[in-house]
């Protein structure tokens, strides 16, 4: 183990002893530590909504692109985009919002009407509208948003709080995905451990079989069979560690233990029997439409209960290049009741000031429409926008009931507190108790960071 | 006279307009202040250097920051006035900016140099001194050294007074040789051989017998497959299948098991297409390089992806061959080791050239039927080709994307489907560029295949309903699906027209700086021959390079005692830990290069040394002293890799198929694995029969949807040249053996064996089960709690038939399921044992 982890780990928990668990153990290693300074935040849930939903349609109402309908963007912007977007023309005429927006809570912020069960809880959300990455494709943009580099290899931010924080839950795994929609662009390496231990990468509950892979006992196998097999498991392995004298031998047994506990809690986790009607109705439970998002949700609540860090709900796919109107609505109608819901019931919880909640695509949409399938306007899509996008988060350490930024009047670059990824990763970070510039892990010689050699705090978002 | 000294006059004037400053007195004080910091002999920041003339007229790698007698025109004024240099906030004073201006308008002037312009960057760092055979240490207690590696761990031992472990029992030795060599446990009858063979030399014919079987070659290769980040897939967001990739998996058993020299291993993988006539086996063994991912996602850049396939290899050189993190040196200076980011370009010069080529790459046996089948093949093809009109018609399509090829910026169809050429084939958009009669065949019946297939991203459906191209495509599917059989490669070339490298500032394709050529990093030996790939291949295994058989020998080492003599394999810079034994890494190393870099000989040395040998038993008087087991004093007890788990429990069954080589196989994997891929595209068609017990260096790799059990055992992602891999402890990995279909089939099936090959009693039957799966009788404990669990499972199951068919559903004669049930239940506690996933 390199130094700077065993100094991170001797200041942070029981010492060497601890840091060698941490090593060795599955989630015994996984003790909860303490970041680097007092913090409200003590849990992550990141929706990640992959494909890059149009901020134009959902959080930054432009009405002055009406007048603009159909024409070419002023000739400097065309310049600007020259050689930087993935589709569309960057003299394709442009395409304003049919979306009404209007004013939400006491803070006022405006929305989209498409989205108002997220707007209802304006009050609690920080909107961002003034986000910029520096990625235009999907893989290459996730790669960035969750491990802080395009290039490969680096941790996730969901390994980096767990390496960072530990877990609180003694029977489920500390980092946690959750996916509805089909697969994302990113697949595993939007919750890969990188270089840190294998222990910090996400586990991933799945829709369909087993929500952890290998969950159940096979087939007919009954429970006494499983008992009774770990039982002489444990006997056979304490033999043996007695006749080695290899104390690891102890970690696999912890560790059958564990997924014996977790074969338990699992399922538990995932019965809703004693949840009541008014909130399997609020997060959309039964209805055909929000069921797979709501679910998702709603274990996230209940994994955040259970002591489990950081939650990843990856919804996919957001991508639309094609008939924006139709499968932003779709999109729309699946997620946002349960969003609304999830707020509102962490905040009910007394669990959303300890709850980081954050939402956002890998970047946003083109002001200017793409057409792929024809010229009718129902039929026109956006293409991928780095440039400018929004992001809000809620929760944990975040100020809601407020706007941060602003993009121009074509909503191509943002033009008043410009934000990066990077600053937003900080701002996490930040939030959770961490110094982003000191929480780092050694690797071939260089003391790596999720912000990589960036990132600000961004201030104006904090409580 | 008159006219001489008005052009005197005329002199002195404009000197005294320009009043050129004095560089000592005036403006070395002010690069001194803000500039040499960073630009200076200490270091240089972007390559720039300014506190010497040659090197700050050169400039640094986005190209000269003066240009003498024109300050408007420098980049250093520019950069200065603009305030962006200096970066910290302090601007200059516009006197002092002024200063410059005058300095560089007079001709940029600087004192005369003395010493050399290019200091030396040779360095004092261990890893770079050369390689020399150390004389072996004299040792105290002489009898217990069988080898050169003996004396050098025990006289470290000895300084420390510390005794070296006994040797281990013969059953643990020989499953840990087995392991060690082959990735298989030994069978009971092997086990039985080696343990009645009480004649002198039995140790070492074991390891003869082992370094000889064709699963030396398996086992060895998955370590070479994690450097060379082998995958099945494409990587990125679409991931697409890459049919012929397990052909260059293939070349490389076949090279292991050949004891093909590491210099050969090397040139043939680096520049097999450059060697005079290739054959086959070398054009597949440059697949190493088309092992990086392929983003094929709509809408990329292709330049962009085909610069980081670029820098992906000459990372991956820099790793496999030095043990350098080099990749740091992508967008600045490497901060510790020394490489800079111009050496990195210069090393990514090699490989700017390379080119994708798919090939033939037939395997014994294959040829000459595929020669003889050929003729016809190709006429029908021709023909049929013909009779559609097709030849006219891919002309006219080629006309047209090589028109929008040729004026980008007009995003119309026809420019998407020029890029789709780029994006959906292996390197057919150069070939497209060459006239048909230019064409290496194989490329022009591919770029063929895909006209036919893509001809609708250029012309109407109407225009091709006319030529009724759907009957075309119907017909050619059916001579494809006849089409006489060739096994594939995807290989390499030089381009065809040579690609000019730069260093890219901050790594950014779209931010070239000055130019570079192909060149080694001037820390290392120099290159001889001319800078291409073959004499970077030679350099790199030439008995001078100090890092390549340091760095491959401690790999070796690292197999076998579970940490390297230096621990950090992947790096030998600066920040990497020191060798714990660096003359006996040096004596290897020498060793190594002079038995002709034959992994053979080093695995023989190792295997067959007293260290090797020692029993695993932790040591209380080691404990304080040598935690991790740094000084060898005993062997190290070691968690099996992925593969070998499955391996084993299949061996243990009886179910293991031991073919080798050839393509992947998909055994079976809950379906919510492939349901993450993107957009649900992965496909996972299960693989049957035998295929189904392949062993796991052959489960096809999907880069995005890996399968569980490898993953879950720290198989490495294969997106990066992976050098150590992690040795974890999870519940998942428990829930993996527990409960994964595979391992409840290999107890079934285990437990069917045991009914069946042992004499009818429990205590024949546990001893066979122990045998087979920790190679050793069960102790006289073991065999009593066993023998409870078992009884107390059989009751259990006889109260449950219906359980005890499910785990039990073959019939075996004179056995009851409920016993049949209870022996799967007994062969499921063996196969999750900790001894079971390790070797002693």
């Amino acid at each position: 183990m390199n130094p700077t982890r065993r100094g991170f780990f001797q200041k942070c928990a029981g010492g060497l002893w601890a840091a060698a668990l941490a090593e060795r153990l599955g989630a015994e290693g996984m003790m909860a530590r303490q970041p680097h300074f007092p913090a409200k935040a003590r849990n992550v849930i990141f929706m990640f909504m992959e494909g890059g939903p149009s901020q134009l349609d959902l959080f930054d109402p432009k009405p002055g692109l009406s007048k603009w309908a159909g024409k070419p963007l002023p000739p400097e912007f065309i310049k600007f985009y020259e050689s930087k977007l993935a589709f569309a023309q960057p003299d394709a005429g442009v395409l304003p919002s049919p979306r009404t927006f209007k004013q939400w809570g006491q803070c006022g912020t405006e929305m989209s009407d498409w989205i108002p069960h997220t707007a209802a809880r304006a009050d609690d959300i920080c909107l961002i509208r003034s986000m910029h990455t520096d990625a235009f494709n999907h893989h290459p943009g996730q790669l960035l948003l969750f491990s802080g580099s395009m290039q490969f290899g680096r941790p996730s931010v969901g390994a980096w709080v767990t390496y960072g924080l530990g877990s609180e839950s003694q029977d489920l795994p500390g980092f946690v995905v959750l996916a509805s929609g089909r697969g994302t662009s990113g697949g595993v390496t939007n919750w890969t451990n990188g270089f840190l231990p294998s222990l910090y990468q996400g586990t991933v509950f799945r829709n369909s079989g087993d929500p952890i892979l290998y969950l159940s006992n096979p087939g007919q196998l009954s429970r006494q069979t499983q008992r009774t097999t770990l039982d002489a498991l444990k006997e056979l392995n304490e033999q043996h560690m007695e006749e080695t004298g290899e104390l690891d031998i102890s970690s696999r047994i912890a560790s059958y233990e564990l997924a014996f506990r977790m074969q338990t809690a699992a399922p538990g986790l995932l019965d809703f029997s004693k949840e009541t009607t008014a909130t399997r109705e609020s997060y959309g439970i039964d209805d055909k439409t929000t069921r797979s998002f709501g679910t998702n949700c709603l274990l996230a609540r209940r994994m955040v209960e259970r002591g489990v860090r950081f939650v990843m709900l990856a919804h996919a796919s957001w991508d639309d290049h094609t008939e924006l109107n139709k499968k932003l609505k779709e999109n729309c109608d699946m997620t946002d009741k349960p969003v609304g819901a999830l707020l509102a019931d962490l905040k009910q919880r007394g669990l959303l000031d300890s709850t980081l909640v954050v939402w956002c695509g890998e970047f946003g949409r083109t002001p200017m429409v793409e057409h792929r399938l024809g010229r009718n306007p129902d039929q026109g899509g956006r293409d991928h926008h780095p440039f400018a996008y929004s992001l809000w988060m809620a929760g944990g350490g975040i100020k809601g009931g407020q706007v941060v930024g602003k993009t121009d009047e074509f909503c191509m670059r943002a033009e008043e507190d410009p934000i990066h990824v990077h600053d937003v990763q900080a701002t996490m970070l930040h939030c959770l108790g961490f110094d982003h510039t000191r929480l780092t892990y050694r690797h071939l010689g260089r003391d790596f960071r999720l912000t990589d050699i960036h990132g600000n705090v961004v201030k104006k978002l904090l409580a | 006279m008159k006219v001489v000294t008005s052009a005197a006059l005329l002199l002195l004037g404009a000197s005294l307009l320009a009043a050129a400053p004095d560089f000592v007195r005036e403006v070395e004080p002010i690069l001194k202040k803000n500039c040499t910091g960073c630009h200076g002999a200490a270091v240089q920041t972007s390559g720039l250097r300014l506190d010497r003339s040659t090197d700050a007229l050169r400039g640094g790698y986005s190209g000269p920051a003066i240009q003498p007698g024109n300050a408007a025109a420098s980049k250093l004024i520019q950069l200065v006035e603009a305030g962006k240099m200096p970066p910290a906030g302090k601007k200059l004073a516009a006197a002092e900016v002024g200063i410059l201006k005058a300095w560089i308008t007079a001709g940029a002037k600087f004192p005369a140099e003395t010493g050399p312009v290019r200091s030396q960057q040779r360095t004092s760092h261990w890893s770079f001194q050369p390689i020399r055979r150390p004389a072996e240490p004299v040792v105290g207690n002489a009898a217990w050294s069988r080898n050169a590696i003996d004396r050098f761990v025990l006289a470290r031992l000895e300084k420390e007074r510390i005794q070296p472990s006994p040797e281990a029992e013969k059953t643990a030795l020989l499953r840990r040789l087995s392991l060690d060599l082959t990735g298989l446990p030994p069978t009971p009858a092997e086990m039985e051989d080696f343990l009645t063979d009480t004649t002198s030399g039995a140790y070492e014919r074991a390891v003869e017998r082992l370094l000889h079987s064709p699963h030396y070659g398996e086992k060895w290769a998955r370590h070479w497959l994690d450097l060379a980040r082998y995958a099945d897939s494409d990587g990125y967001e679409k991931d697409s299948p890459r049919p012929w990739a397990w052909r260059y998996r293939h070349w490389v058993i076949d090279a292991l098991n050949k004891d093909m020299g590491f210099d050969r291993f090397t040139i043939e993988q680096l520049a097999g297409d450059l060697l005079p006539n290739p054959t086959p086996d070398q054009k597949a063994a440059v697949g190493f390089y088309r092992n990086s991912l392929t983003n094929r996602e709509g809408g990329v850049d292709t330049e962009e992806f085909r610069i980081a396939q670029v820098k992906d290899r000459a990372s991956t050189v820099g790793t496999t061959w030095l043990g350098l993190s080099v990749g740091c040196a992508e967008c600045h200076d490497h901060k510790y080791d020394p490489i800079s980011q111009r050496e990195f370009y210069s090393l990514f010069a090699f490989f700017n050239q390379l080119m994708d080529h798919d090939v033939e790459a037939p395997l014994p046996g294959e040829l000459g039927p595929w020669l003889a089948a050929r003729p016809g093949y190709e006429a029908s093809r021709q023909a049929m080709f013909a009779s559609y009109g097709g030849p006219e018609l891919m002309r006219e399509w080629r006309a047209k994307l090589l028109r929008a090829a040729d004026q980008p910026g007009n995003n119309d169809p026809i420019q998407f489907a020029w890029k789709y050429v780029g994006n959906l084939t292996n390197g057919l958009q150069p070939v497209l560029r060459l006239e048909e009669s230019q064409r290496p065949r194989e490329q022009h019946e591919q770029l063929v295949d895909y006209f036919i297939d893509r001809a609708g991203d250029v012309f109407s459906k109407e225009e091709l309903a006319l030529r009724n191209w759907q009957s075309l495509r119907k017909e050619w599917a059916a001579l494809e699906a006849s089409a006489p059989k060739i096994t594939m490669a995807q290989s390499v070339r030089q381009s065809f027209s040579p690609r000019k490298s730069h260093i890219l500032m901050r790594g950014d394709f779209r931010s070239p700086g000055v130019e570079v050529l192909p060149g080694t990093m001037a820390a290392l030996p120099p290159m001889k021959g001319e800078a291409n790939r073959l004499n970077l291949a030679r350099w790199l295994v030439s008995r001078e390079n100090p890092l390549s058989a340091r760095v491959t020998v401690n790999r070796v080492w690292q197999e076998y005692f579970g940490r390297g003599l230096v621990f950090t394999s992947e790096d030998f810079g600066a920040r990497g830990e020191k060798p714990s034994h660096p003359e006996l890494l040096d004596w290897l190393s020498a060793e190594f290069m002079e038995s002709g870099w034959r992994f053979k000989h080093l695995h023989r040395l190792i295997v067959t040394s007293s260290t090797y040998r020692q029993s695993s038993k932790a040591r209380h008087d080691l404990k304080e002293k040598d935690p991790d087991n740094q000084l060898l004093a005993r062997q190290t007890r070691l968690r099996l890799p992925a593969e070998a788990i499955r391996d084993s429990a299949l061996a243990a069954a009886g179910l293991l198929t031991p073919t080798i080589g050839g393509p992947g196989v998909r055994p079976p994997q809950p379906k919510g694995v492939t349901e993450l891929s993107y957009a649900n595209s992965v496909k996972w068609p299960e693989s049957d029969g035998p295929d189904r017990y392949r062993r796991g260096l052959y489960i096809f790799f999907q880069r995005t949807v890996p399968y569980p059990q490898l993953m879950t055992f720290d198989s490495p992602d294969a997106v990066q040249a992976c050098s150590r891999r992690q040795r974890s402890t999870t519940p998942l990995q428990a829930l993996n053996l527990l409960n994964d279909p595979v391992f409840l089939e290999a107890a079934q099936s285990l437990g069917v064996r045991l009914l069946r090959e042992a004499p009818p009693s429990f205590d024949e039957r546990m001893k066979l089960a122990f045998r087979l799966c920790l190679g050793r009788d069960p102790k006289p404990k073991e065999a009593e709690a066993m023998g409870r669990y078992y009884q107390k499972e059989l009751a259990a199951l006889q109260a449950n038939p219906e359980e005890a068919r499910y785990l039990h559903p073959q019939t075996v004669a004179q056995a009851a399921p409920s016993e049949g049930g209870a022996w799967t239940v007994m062969a499921r506690v063996l196969l999750n044992l900790d001894e079971f996933i390790h070797r002693e």
